[in-house]
């Protein structure tokens, strides 16, 4: 019953005032907001980034050069990745679906009088399904291709609209490094997917492109070199002991003795996902902590107004208490004024976040996902304020002595 | 109905200390209707706090209605208030944009038991003749109507003593007089115990006992035998 007509005396003072308390409020309201908004767009950014990673393929595994665990500065040049470790690999791993060895350079690319530069690579007929790239029309590369290293190569569907504008590319010719290759197959359209984009894909059989294209570059100690090795395990359940035994395989076969680093990465697509995740919650976090500082800075100015209100309430306060409120009482008004009024700024703060939250969805900016954490956190903490800031005014304002503050001038 | 014995105030200024009060007795009987007078810095605000409960004396006992009151707490000095004392002030002191209903209400907010609020906020309005007027605010009502809307809040709940301070001294002359003449209805109708803390000999002479204080010490205290009948009388100057 106290706390009800406390309530009601709140608002009865609030909406006496009611300029001053929506200019009180709109520092809790732009804090409130922009806590959800910004952990919405921060969880957005990540769902974004974590779906365009597990859009690469299932269970893939990388084997690169170079060590990826001692940070990306290491000496990622003095180790490679061979013909010879895939061979091993092939041989001795069970519980594989594909493997996929790849080198990829960059070359110039003529059709007619048109001239390009772009990533061409050269791998196995098992690229394409380890990959997860469909082709549209034509055919895949086979052992044969590249037994007889045969100039051929499949192209990604923009690839493809550059180079033919149109026409038919099957059957066609264009150069490589002025070296013509004809076209044997065309992938359907898939979109970016974040870090090799199947569309701008210019895939020639493996042996063809290092005789032919990568030249001396591919070769070192008279063992071709490769940029990667991808392997799609059979079930996530088999990822971990491929990487281990993939690390035991190279390890043994570049010949690092037990306490050497590593010259190679065997990594898998969680461990991308986790480290990734890992730095966009952080900068989630982030975000959200330089919103509540302003949320700490709407509390102070409510505090700021509430200690003038007590000020210019001086006689009220002493009428009231002349005729009978208990300091308690007293107390109790002037804090449900302050916790009113941040969480009046809370539930409208919320709105705007969310408004902010669709508006950047809809202009196709971030899809960002508001989430029920965020709005009870930042609403939770616009009422810890109210009390937090609301406590001294109030302490203030039943503390006062009735007959001094009925004489106040 | 109201004791005080020997009561002493002081207050610490510095490094003096101040005797406000200085061994004030008297009793006030039910239904008196009396003055308490002395010029600013006599003691007789300090007493007035004193008999309404807004503060305690140093020294000495006050008995208000059967109940010791003088080493109360906080918490039950406000519930005395609120039960026994209704309190009229210079500057009116209503609650601004609030309704004469509204304002009147208040001290009943803070009531423990509530039963037929509305009923007893209108007849306390009807009282002092603003049945007519309970949804105006105090911006909307003249000073006297003012004044008239604290009354019913310092009636309303049924208090032991009305306590008046200075209350016609924002008042022009003729509305102080029909102030007065609400006091002394409230009195002789209600048996009303008024006491009305005044530096002005005009008004207390509406009343049937005169209390002076000087220094912090009762200098006199005298009963009226004939008081003035308010309106019978213009205060000295007046047109």
């Amino acid at each position: 019953m106290i706390i009800f007509q406390s309530i009601q005396a709140a608002l009865r003072a609030l909406t006496a005032n009611k300029m001053r308390s929506s200019l009180t409020i709109l520092g809790i309201v732009i804090g409130v907001a922009a806590v959800v908004a910004l952990m919405a767009l921060g969880n957005g950014a990540t769902a974004s980034i974590t779906s365009s990673i597990e859009g690469i393929g299932s269970n893939l595994i990388y084997v690169m050069a170079g060590d990826m665990q001692g940070g990306i500065s290491g000496d990622a040049s003095s180790g490679v990745v061979t013909l010879k470790d895939y061979n091993i690999l092939k041989s001795n791993l069970s519980n594989i679906n594909g493997f996929a060895p790849l080198y990829q350079a960059a070359f110039t690319i003529n059709q007619e009088k048109e001239s390009y530069r772009k990533s061409v690579t050269g791998s196995t007929e098992d690229f394409l399904e380890v990959r997860a790239y469909t082709i549209a029309s034509g055919r895949n590369i086979t052992a044969s291709d590249r037994r007889s290293e045969n100039k051929v190569a499949i192209l990604g569907f923009q690839t493809a609209e550059d180079l033919f504008a149109g026409l038919n590319p099957l059957g066609r010719k264009f150069k490589i490094n002025g070296i013509s290759f004809s076209v044997i197959g065309v992938l359907e359209e898939k979109g970016s997917s974040g870090f090799d984009n199947a569309d701008d894909l210019i895939l020639v059989p493996l042996e063809t492109g290092y005789t032919k294209l990568f030249g001396s570059a591919s070769m070192q100690n008279g063992d071709r070199v490769l940029s990667n090795i991808y392997m799609t395990a059979d079930s996530a359940d088999s990822v971990d002991s491929i990487i281990e035994q993939s690390k035991f395989l190279l390890r043994k076969s570049h010949q690092l003795a037990a306490n050497e680093d590593a010259d190679f990465s065997v990594i898998s697509q969680d461990m991308f996902l986790s480290t990734l995740s890992g730095v966009t919650t952080t900068l989630t976090i982030f975000l959200g902590a330089i919103a509540g500082i302003s949320l700490l800075v709407g509390g102070i100015g409510i505090m700021n107004i509430m200690l003038v209100s007590v000020t210019e309430r001086t006689r009220e306060i002493g009428l009231r208490k002349a005729v009978g409120a208990r300091k308690n009482q007293i107390l109790l008004q002037f804090l449900v004024e302050t916790i009113t009024l941040t969480v009046l700024g809370g539930i409208i703060g919320i709105l705007f976040g969310i408004g902010i939250a669709w508006l950047s969805t809809t202009l196709n900016l971030i899809t960002a996902q508001v989430t029920l954490n965020s709005i009870i956190m930042s609403f939770s903490f616009a009422v810890a304020i109210g009390v937090f800031f609301g406590i001294y005014p109030a302490y203030r304002a039943a503390s006062l002595h009735p007959m001094e503050a009925l004489r106040y001038e | 109905m109201l004791t005080v014995e020997n009561i002493t105030k002081e207050f610490v200024m510095g490094e003096n200390i101040i005797h406000a009060l200085d061994g004030v007795s008297f009793t006030i009987q039910e239904g008196e209707m009396i003055a308490i007078m002395g010029p600013s810095g006599s003691g007789k605000s300090t007493l007035m706090s004193i008999l309404g409960c807004l503060d305690v004396p140093t020294k000495g006992k006050y008995i208000l209605d059967g109940e010791a009151v003088e080493k109360l707490n906080d918490n039950q000095l406000a519930d005395i208030r609120n039960r026994k004392i209704g309190f009229v002030f210079q500057q009116f002191n209503l609650l601004a944009r609030t309704s004469a209903y509204d304002n009147v209400m208040l001290p009943l907010t803070y009531a423990s038991n509530g039963k037929n609020k509305r009923e007893i906020v209108r007849n306390a309005l009807d009282k002092v003749g603003l049945g007519d007027r309970m949804g105006h605010t105090p911006s909307e009502l003249s000073g006297g109507q003012q004044q008239r809307v604290a009354i019913a809040r310092a009636l309303v709940n049924n208090p032991a003593i009305l306590m008046a301070d200075e209350p016609t001294g924002a008042l022009d002359s003729k509305t102080g007089i029909e102030l007065m003449t609400l006091f002394q209805e409230l009195h002789r109708n209600e048996g009303q115990t008024v006491i009305l803390v005044t530096h002005d000999p005009f008004i207390a002479n509406h009343t049937n006992r005169i209390i002076k204080i000087i220094d912090g010490k009762i200098a006199s205290d005298e009963i009226n035998p004939v008081p003035v009948v308010a309106g019978t009388l213009r205060p000295e100057g007046a047109d």
